[in-house]
C-alpha cells in the first residue's frame, strides 16, 4: 500500500518536474532565437525538412479529407434538402477544426518524430557534447532552428490543407454529384468570416506548431543517450503531441467563444 | 553548393505558396478587406427578430452589403441590432430595414430598402423604419382563424 502511494507520488512529482523542465527548455530556446547569429541556413534547412518534404503528404491528405467530407455531408444534408449548404459545412469544418488539427497530427508524425529522433541520436552519439566543446551552444545551433522551422511551417501547411480540402469537396459535390458550383462557392464565402474562422484557424495552427516544436525538441534533447532512449523519446513525442494538440484544440475552440 | 541552391529555391517556393494560401483564405474566403475599420455602423430596433443571429447577412435587393455584428435588448426590452455595412454605402434616412427569410426554411437576413430623402444616414445612427420577422406560427394562426391581425 505504501509502495503504491509512494510510486503514485513519484509519478505525479515526476510529471510536474518534467513539465517545468520542458517550459524552462522552451524559455532557453526562445532566448537563443534572439542571439546572433541568426542561423539562417539551419532555419532554411529545417523548413525544407519539415515543410517542403511534408507538402505532398499534406496536399494528398487534404484532398482526401475533402472527398470524404463532400460525400458524407452531401448524404446528410440531402436528407433535409439542404445540399446547397455543402460549401458552408465543408468550409467551416475544415477552416475551424479539421485543417489545423489534422495538419498538426500529420506534421507530428512526419516531422516531429524525425526532429526528435535526429536530436536524440545526436545526443546518443555525443555530437551535442562535441558542439559544446567547440563552444557552440547546441540549443542555438541544433534546437532553435528546428523548432522555429516547425512553427513557421505549420500555418502554411494548414492553409494548404484547407484549400486542398475545399477543392476536394468541390470535386465530389459539384463535378461528381452535380451540385451548383456557384452556390457551393458563395455559401462558403458568405459563411466564413475572417476574425471568427480564418484567424482562429491561423492562431490554432501556430499554437499547435509551438507545442510540437517544444515537445519534439525537448524529448530529443532530454532522451537517454542510447538506442532505447531515442526510440522511447520518439514514441512519446508523437503520443504527447497528439494528445496536447487535441486538448489545446478543445480549449482554444471554447475560448474563442463560438 | 548547387544542391543547397535547389533546397533554398524549394523552401522559397514553399513559403510563397503557403503565404498565398493564407492570403487566399483570408481575403477571398474570409472576406477580410484591409482598412475595413471605417465601415458604416447603423442600429435598428425590431419587435421580434425571429431567427436572426450574429453574422446574419444584410442585403439590398439581394446583394450582400454587410453583416449583423451585435444583438442586444435596449432599455425597453426590444431587440436592438447592430449593422456593419460596407463603408462606401450611402443610405437615406428613410431607409427601411426588414427581417426576411431566404426561401421557406432558409436563413434569416436583413433586407434594406433605400428611401427617397436627400439626407443620408451616418455611422452610429438608427434606422427608424423597421419591419419585424414574419412569424410563421402567427401567420398560420391568422389564416386558420380567418384573418384578425393582418
Amino acid at each position: 500500500m505504501k509502495g503504491v502511494l509512494s510510486r503514485l507520488g513519484a509519478w505525479v512529482t515526476g510529471g510536474v518536474v518534467g513539465l517545468g523542465q520542458t517550459v524552462n527548455f522552451g524559455a532557453s530556446v526562445l532566448r537563443s532565437a534572439f542571439v546572433s547569429p541568426l542561423r539562417g541556413r539551419q532555419i532554411v534547412a529545417a523548413i525544407y525538412d519539415s515543410g517542403v518534404l511534408s507538402l505532398a503528404l499534406l496536399c494528398a491528405s487534404g484532398a482526401t479529407v475533402g472527398f470524404v467530407l463532400g460525400l458524407q455531408l452531401y448524404y446528410t444534408l440531402s436528407r433535409f434538402g439542404a445540399e446547397s449548404s455543402l460549401g458552408t459545412a465543408v468550409g467551416l469544418a475544415l477552416i475551424r477544426e479539421l485543417g489545423p488539427v489534422l495538419t498538426g497530427l500529420l506534421v507530428t508524425g512526419r516531422a516531429g518524430s524525425a526532429t526528435c529522433a535526429e536530436i536524440g541520436s545526436m545526443k546518443a552519439t555525443d555530437q551535442l557534447d562535441g558542439l559544446r566543446m567547440m563552444a557552440i551552444d547546441p540549443i542555438h545551433f541544433v534546437v532553435m532552428p528546428r523548432a522555429l522551422g516547425i512553427i513557421i511551417v505549420m500555418p502554411l501547411l494548414s492553409a494548404l490543407f484547407v484549400i486542398f480540402g475545399i477543392g476536394g469537396a468541390y470535386l465530389i459535390g459539384v463535378e461528381l454529384l452535380g451540385l451548383d458550383g456557384g452556390s457551393y462557392i458563395s455559401g462558403l464565402e458568405s459563411a466564413v468570416a475572417f476574425r471568427e474562422d480564418v484567424l482562429q484557424s491561423i492562431v490554432k495552427s501556430l499554437i499547435f506548431g509551438v507545442l510540437l516544436a517544444l515537445i519534439s525538441t525537448y524529448r530529443g534533447y532530454a532522451c537517454a543517450p542510447n538506442a532505447v532512449g531515442v526510440s522511447r523519446a520518439t514514441t512519446s513525442t508523437v503520443v504527447t503531441t497528439s494528445v496536447c494538440i487535441l486538448l489545446a484544440d478543445f480549449v482554444l475552440t471554447s475560448l474563442w467563444g463560438v | 553548393m548547387s544542391s543547397s541552391g535547389t533546397r533554398d529555391l524549394a523552401v522559397g517556393i514553399f513559403v510563397v505558396i503557403g503565404l498565398m494560401a493564407l492570403a487566399f483564405l483570408s481575403v477571398q474566403v474570409g472576406g477580410l478587406s484591409l482598412g475595413r475599420q471605417g465601415g458604416l455602423v447603423l442600429f435598428a430596433t425590431f419587435d421580434d427578430i425571429g431567427g436572426l443571429s450574429n453574422r446574419s447577412p444584410i442585403r439590398i435587393g439581394g446583394v450582400r452589403v454587410g453583416r449583423v455584428t451585435e444583438i442586444e435588448l435596449d432599455a425597453n426590452l426590444r431587440p436592438r441590432v447592430q449593422l456593419d455595412l460596407s463603408p462606401d454605402l450611402e443610405l437615406t434616412i428613410d431607409t427601411m430595414a426588414a427581417i426576411r427569410t431566404s426561401g421557406l426554411l432558409g436563413d434569416q437576413f436583413i433586407a434594406l430598402e433605400p428611401g427617397a430623402e436627400d439626407e443620408m444616414l451616418v455611422s452610429g445612427e438608427d434606422v427608424v423604419f423597421t419591419e419585424s420577422a414574419t412569424n410563421l406560427d402567427k401567420l398560420i394562426g391568422a389564416v386558420v382563424h380567418g384573418g384578425g391581425n393582418d
